[in-house]
């Protein structure tokens, strides 16, 4: 019988069944990072139980971790004792890698997998955080997890689990000049809503979806999460091969043959069926900004700002109300008449080689406006770093006014100190712009490195179609 | 992992959708490595006038009058009204573990993230699906009538209403049976090690470069 590609990476995993369709899933790699991890830890520890398959942890300090003045190590106490409760677990239960605080393979954890070859093409693959479906770029079965589930990963090497239902997202044509993979997704969930994938296992799929790169997939299946969705994917094609190759934790010789063999069967079958398919044309989508506080509130840089009486639902209504209150913003104001006063070029949505090379491409023999505070980028990974400066964009940066800084989650949820002030703006290349999740009170606008880059030269949000490169 | 048969408790609306993780409990708070405590930064920004950090008297800080669970005619209460997508975003478990600090036994909604959903049910925390027209009218009765309570029948999957009606919902074989019983899930799956090994042993043998 025809099967999706879902179908066939969860058969691929299933353990046992209970009677109502609860299957416990095998899980291949682990992915661990200081927040999420210590109770987890703990509660082993608590029960007397042991890691059932230590070389499947893959771990790295992320979070909570600086982003300038690394000489001065962890100056916040919580957080410090945070990220040393992760070395010592690391120490007591080993990994297969563990990237620790200043390692130069360091990084946000679902920058690292990839990177470092670890995400293969049929895995199942957690981590205690919710954008894991970044992995799923890979043709690989990625969950977000909660810390019981980490904890019932690292005893059992399973995950309870119910089998999803299945949604293609086609997006066929050739998408314009300046719109990226960010663009991509924040359409599709302007479209579906952020409860549009409820309940599904999402596979993008269509000519525009082929024609990305690994990073711009990445991308892609990051915010398959804010759709709504429990996982979301890509098939397997010469792209997802090729950047595999000579990674550190990639299978070589005779075993990589074996293994590519293997991968060029994970594609949905011709004809096999979904449960819903949503189709988009990618030529018909612009570069797209947030105006609210919900990724779903999303309109592209030629519109403006929305006005309550456009919703029907009064629920809708007042959560529309609501956002504008909060991001300080008066109805049908053209989106490229906002001002900013920060940019944030980084997180696990945009923080990758591709990402910092289409902001510097914008940045390049340019400066930011002086009504912006602050311009920061901030490297996925270390090696994305010394790949970026191998390529001199971090000179480019630093001579357009932007900051340049070591690898980490940073202002994406602002746990360290890169946050915004109350009432603050900025345009943000992450993927959440909830109240308050940049830093108490401050208004997040969700864009690509490309846009951000636009907003941080002209001290408002402008369309990056408009600014010759 | 606490037990959850039935449960009757006063009920609070919080009547918007998207509420997220991030609301729920913010993350300066996820700095501990503690499973416990969190209950009083529950949403923290929406709950208090000043910015929150860990380590706090929150005793001593200025509550936000306007906000519900504020409300002198809340205090006490156990059974949280939410409406669409609730427990979006991060799926940091701290936010059940807040829920439940606080004293909530049960989340009555339209829908939720699946993530967050997965979490209620690892804490002895029940999150129960119903539909709008249902929720539109217990938002309504809740409002109108001070004490008004709920009883969350798990045995017999059904929400009754102080006037006797009763509201049926789903809820997995699986997962009912667990939060009957507080099972811990690790041990119902080391059950299955004999298994698990056999499954890992195939596996290794086919797909060798997954064990490097
Ligand atoms: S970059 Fe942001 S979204 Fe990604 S893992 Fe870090 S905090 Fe989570």
């Amino acid at each position: 019988m025809a099967k999706t590609l879902y179908e066939k990476l969860w058969d691929n995993h299933v353990v046992h069944t209970e009677p109502d369709g609860t299957a416990l899933l095998y899980i291949d790699r682990h992915l661990v990072h200081e927040v999420t991890s210590p109770q987890a830890f703990e509660g082993l520890k608590l029960a007397g139980r042991k890691p059932w398959r230590v070389s499947s942890i893959v771990a790295t300090a992320d979070h909570n971790t600086p982003t300038d003045h690394w000489e001065q190590g962890i100056q916040d106490p919580v957080s410090r004792q945070q990220v040393e409760t992760l070395d010592a677990n690391m120490q007591e239960v080993g990994a297969l890698a563990y990237f620790p605080f200043k390692d130069k393979r360091q990084g946000i954890v679902h920058v690292i997998g990839p990177e470092q070859g670890a995400t293969l093409p049929g895995m199942t693959v957690v981590c205690g955080d919710s954008h894991t479906s970044t992995h799923g770029a890979f043709g690989c079965l990625a969950h977000g997890i909660g810390t019981s589930e980490v904890e019932h990963v690292l005893a059992t090497q399973c995950l309870l689990q119910k089998k999803s239902k299945t949604m293609l997202v086609r997006m066929d044509g050739k998408v314009g000049a300046g719109v990226t993979a960010k663009d991509l997704v924040l359409a599709l969930i302007g479209k579906i809503g952020t409860a549009g994938g409820n309940g599904y296992a999402i596979e993008f799929g269509g000519s525009a979806i082929r024609a990305l790169s690994m990073e711009g997939r990445m991308t892609v299946c990051n915010m398959a999460i804010e759709a709504g969705a429990r996982v979301g994917f890509v098939a397997v094609d010469e792209t997802t091969i090729d950047y595999l190759k000579g990674r550190a934790f990639a299978p070589t010789g005779e075993t990589w043959d074996k293994a590519v063999a293997y991968w060029r069967t994970l594609v949905s079958d011709a004809d096999a069926v979904f449960d819903t398919v949503i189709e988009l044309d990618a030529a018909e989508i612009a570069p797209q900004v947030t105006w609210g506080t919900s990724p779903e509130m999303v309109v592209s840089i030629e519109a403006s700002v929305p006005a309550p009486e456009d919703f029907s639902d009064p629920v809708k209504r007042e959560g529309v109300m609501r956002a504008l209150e909060y991001m300080g913003l008066t109805p049908r104001t053209p989106i490229n008449q906002i001002a900013i006063d920060k940019v944030f070029i980084g997180s696990c949505t945009n923080s990758r080689i591709e990402d910092l090379r289409a902001a510097a491409a914008v940045a390049k023999g340019r400066h930011i406006a002086p009504n912006v505070k602050l311009a920061l980028v901030v490297p996925g990974s270390g090696l994305v770093k010394l790949q970026a400066e191998s390529e001199g964009l971090d000179k480019i940066f630093l001579a357009a006014g932007f900051e340049w800084r070591q690898p980490g989650c940073s202002m994406c949820l602002a746990m360290n100190d890169d946050r915004l002030s109350p009432g603050e703006r900025c345009a943000s290349t992450s993927n959440r712009n909830f109240e308050g999740r940049q830093g108490n009170g401050g208004r997040t606008h969700l864009v690509s490195p490309a846009m951000a880059a636009a907003a941080a030269i002209s001290g408002r949000f402008a369309d990056v179609r408009e600014l010759p490169i | 992992m606490e037990k959850f048969t039935t449960h009757t408790g006063l009920v609070v609306p919080l009547d918007r959708s998207n509420v997220d993780t991030d609301a729920i409990i913010p993350k300066q708070f996820l700095k501990s490595i503690k499973r416990a405590g969190f209950g009083p930064n529950a949403f923290d920004e929406w709950r208090y006038l000043d910015h929150g950090e860990p380590g706090m008297d929150n005793g001593k800080r200025i509550k936000n009058p306007d906000f519900v669970l504020n409300q002198p005619r809340y205090q006490g209460a156990s059974v949280l009204l939410a409406r669409s997508n609730f427990g979006c975003g991060s799926s940091r478990e701290h936010a059940p573990w807040a829920l439940q600090d606080f004293g909530f036994r049960a989340i009555l909604g339209e829908s939720f993230a699946d993530i967050f959903f997965n979490n209620c049910f690892k804490n002895g925390l029940l999150p129960i699906v119903l539909a709008k027209g249902e929720m539109d009218e217990l938002f309504r009765l809740t409002e109108k009538t001070p004490g008004f309570e709920l009883m969350v029948d798990l045995p017999a999957q059904m929400v009754v209403r102080p006037d006797g009606h009763k509201i049926p919902f789903a809820v997995d074989a699986f997962r009912k049976e667990c939060l009957l019983n507080g099972w811990d899930d690790i041990g119902l799956t080391l059950r299955h090690a004999e298994k698990i090994r056999s499954f890992e042993a195939q596996r290794r043998a086919a797909q060798p470069w997954l064990f490097a």
